[in-house]
């Protein structure tokens, strides 16, 4: 392993790269050939060191120090400061204080990284970094210390729950894995993250695969199996390809395969690749896939952990659950059961989109608010619009209005909201979005995946879509809002797999909580946050028009007419509502009604 | 020889690697198909009988596989595919308008093939890398924080 004494990562974000970070990168690079520091200096790419608001920025290890607001002139000054002589170049550090080891690299104050520990951090191609950062001294500890029982005794302990988001306490996941007399058994890491703009388990993937290997491996002494699977998404190529690495790696060094540190305990992983399916994330049509089959749910019981994949017992967990278990192991359950709530421990990664200011990966303790995670974590809403609501917990989640904004986010929590914790997607929407067309987006997607093996997901999600389109076309029945309750109650109960249960959840709460929306769509044939195309009408207001044609001369479909310095009309059955007009008028003559 | 057999040897040529890939077994019917896929940039009615005389495996099942992935298609596809993520974040991130400038780029419509046998669009679901939306992948190659602008160049660099 070439040594290096400094390391220095760059942000690479949209935000830093917009305010010049390559250009940074380059600078620092050529200056360390000059100063001949290259061989002692290694430049890396990160993202989300945290104060993109300043940056270009970059990070300086082992010292930890932050340098921001870069410019490429600088870093003959910063080279020389810090690499040549030595000491911290103050003046591009903004400030300065002492991190505890789960702050450290939490970029704001709310944020503990446990997960996201290494991300960023280590080169995830390069096991000894592992290592180097305590890694397989959990498993080291197991195998020479922990009998299996003691192993799951220790994660019941910590309170830890499946982070795929049902939450089911992962120790008693594996008490009944391990309670299987039947041989082989199997221990499955689910990585086929489907939900739209969620992607945590990438991020850990890529960033520290040997966190999910390590906790896999201590998974399958606990339950007693011999033999592994990863199912991850195709259309993740570089986190299969960074698995692949890792695995290798950690065979060559007798970490996985038979005998594993000289005990007798062995263990072998292979990595298993979908072919794009969102169904094959549910446990039963995962295991269906891998055996090479449609991946279509089956009905439980019998329960994974009885018979599961080739209808042997299994354990299947989440990435970020298999994630934690190392730092579980090495810290203790105490430390992990300090942090949180009640009865949700530890931490959960998030990730923020939508009409949010700081959009991208989180993670936080269970327990923080709505509130906070909206405002001061994520930043509070894009160009300082009002908040509308948070969807939670991906397509199957639900919509919660600004009155649940002081909501403590742990499972139960969300739960009696009547949204799921899910596996971390959260989506922000400001008071420009309409509700019922939101409902609609996210139908669109989950009829789209639904598999088609059972008829009320299959055919109730398609009836669902049909009324939504056809509200937001202005074209609403009034007892609409009646038969989508009738038909998300039948589908929530009939349906078979988490998909089709989880699949009404949208419509059920964008109904609970903005029904007036609804009506308004139906009896007023009026879409309050002015999206529905067909519902809004693009008009020019007497007087401020100047009559200067930039709009009739730019409207694609010849749908504005009106003598030159004279106020021009639009004809509303002509025009498409693509809102060109709007943009081009330079009076701000044109409005929406 | 006719181009028709030359095909057919190409084809059992792909299945025959395959399964010398990732051995003989039922178990292993995914990875053999992604492979032939990959390979024949789809998986054409004697590729599934060739995999089917190899596994063993009925090929009505075969079939029943492959057209339930999104990945796998039992239609001709182009020498190249483009992958266009339609998620909510890289929508809100300027995504339509660089679907469209792709669509005019190729003369294409969702799930279309050129002509030429070039390029084959589709959509997918969330690639995940929703901080660099607007996202596509061109065969295995990912790019993020596309504009419109940019995809003449990119594409350029395919064959």
């Amino acid at each position: 392993m070439k040594y290096y004494r400094s390391h220095v990562l760059v942000c690479v974000d949209p935000e830093c790269l917009k305010k010049g970070a390559h250009e940074v990168m380059d600078a620092l690079q050529d200056e360390l050939v000059a100063q001949g520091l290259i061989d002692e200096v290694q430049v890396l790419e990160t993202s989300r060191i945290g104060g993109c608001d300043s940056g270009p920025e970059l990070m300086v290890y082992p010292e930890g120090v932050h340098y921001s607001n870069l410019t490429p002139d600088d870093m003959a000054y910063l080279v020389e400061e810090h690499f040549l002589k030595g000491r911290v170049a103050k003046k591009f550090v903004t400030e300065e204080k002492a991190f505890t080891d789960e702050e450290l690299g939490a970029p704001t104050a709310k944020e503990i990284r446990v997960v996201l520990r290494n991300c960023g951090k280590i080169d995830p191609e390069n096991i000894e970094d592992y290592i180097a950062e305590d890694g397989y001294q959990a498993l080291g500890k197991v195998l020479s210390e922990y009998t299996p029982e003691q192993v799951i005794d220790e994660v019941l302990k910590s309170g830890l729950r499946g982070r795929g988001g049902a939450g089911f306490p992962t120790g008693k996941k594996w008490q009944f894995a391990r309670a299987s007399q039947e041989n082989p058994k199997y221990v499955i890491c689910n990585a086929d993250e489907g939900d739209p703009g969620a992607f945590m388990n990438r991020r850990v993937l890529e960033g520290d695969p040997h966190a999910v290997i390590e906790g896999m491996i201590i998974a399958a002494y606990a339950i007693g199996s011999n033999q592994g699977y990863i199912y991850c998404r195709a259309e993740y190529p570089i986190a299969v390809k960074t698995l692949r690495i890792a695995i290798e790696q950690a065979k060559n060094i007798g970490l996985l395969g038979k005998n594993i540190l000289g005990t007798d305990f062995s263990f072998d992983l292979e990595v298993r690749m979908g072919a794009g399916a969102f169904v094959c994330g549910e446990e039963t049509a995962l295991m269906a896939s891998i055996e090479g089959l449609r991946g279509e749910p089956r009905p439980r019981p019998p329960f994974p952990a009885v018979k599961g994949l080739f209808a042997k017992p299994s354990n299947i967990n989440n990435v970020e659950t298999f994630a934690n278990i190392p730092q579980i192991i090495f810290k203790g359950a105490d430390w992990y059961a300090s942090m949180g709530t009640e009865k949700s421990k530890g931490t959960k990664t998030f990730a923020l989109a939508g009409d949010v200011k700081h959009s991208g990966l989180i993670e936080i303790p269970f327990g923080l608010t709505l509130r906070e995670i909206v405002y001061d974590v994520g930043g509070g809403i894009k160009d300082d619009k009002g908040f509308k609501a948070i969807q939670t917990g991906g397509p199957m989640g639900g919509c919660l209005p600004e009155a649940y904004l002081d909501l403590p986010v742990d499972y139960e929590a969300l739960n009696q909201a009547g949204s799921i914790m899910g596996s971390g997607g959260l989506v922000i929407m400001d008071d420009e979005t309409c509700m019922v067309d939101i409902a609609r987006f996210f139908m669109d997607f989950t009829q789209d995946e639904s598999c088609g093996k059972c008829t009320p997901c299959r055919v109730g999600t398609r009836r669902i879509l049909e009324i939504l389109e056809r509200i937001c076309a202005g074209k609403g029945h009034p007892d609409d809002i009646e038969t989508l309750e009738y038909l998300c109650e039948q589908i929530k109960d009939d349906s078979l797999c988490g998909l089709g249960q989880g699949a009404p959840n949208p419509v059920i709460t964008t109904l609970k909580h903005f029904r007036e929306e609804y009506e308004a769509h139906i009896f007023e044939k009026r879409c309050p946050a002015k999206v529905c195309k067909a519902l809004i009408r693009y008009e020019i207001i007497d007087g401020v028009c100047t009559g200067c044609t930039v709009c009739a001369r730019n409207c694609p479909v010849n749908a504005i007419s009106g003598e030159r310095r004279q106020t021009h009309v639009i004809d509303p059955d002509v025009c498409v509502r693509c809102g060109i007009c709007m943009q081009v008028c330079n009076f701000n003559a044109i409005v929406i009604n | 020889m006719t181009v028709e057999e030359s095909n057919g040897k190409l084809v059992i040529q792909a299945v025959k690697n395959a399964v010398d890939r990732f051995g003989a077994s039922k178990d292993e019917l995914i990875p053999i198909l992604n492979d032939v896929n990959r390979e024949i940039g789809y998986l054409p009615s004697e590729a599934l009988d060739e995999i089917s005389k190899l596994l063993r495996v009925p090929k009505s099942q075969l079939f029943s596989v492959a057209s339930f992935y999104r990945m796998l298609s039992t239609k001709r596809r182009g020498k190249h595919t483009i992958q266009f993520c339609e998620s909510a974040p890289c929508h809100v991130a300027g995504g339509q308008a660089v679907w469209l400038a792709v669509k005019e780029h190729l003369h294409l419509n969702e799930g279309e093939t050129t002509p030429d046998g070039k390029w084959t669009l589709l959509t997918t679901s969330c690639l995940g890398i929703c901080a660099v939306g607007p996202v596509m992948m061109v065969d295995d190659d990912v790019y993020g924080n596309v504009d419109a602008s940019l995809v003449p160049s990119i594409l350029d660099k395919y064959q």
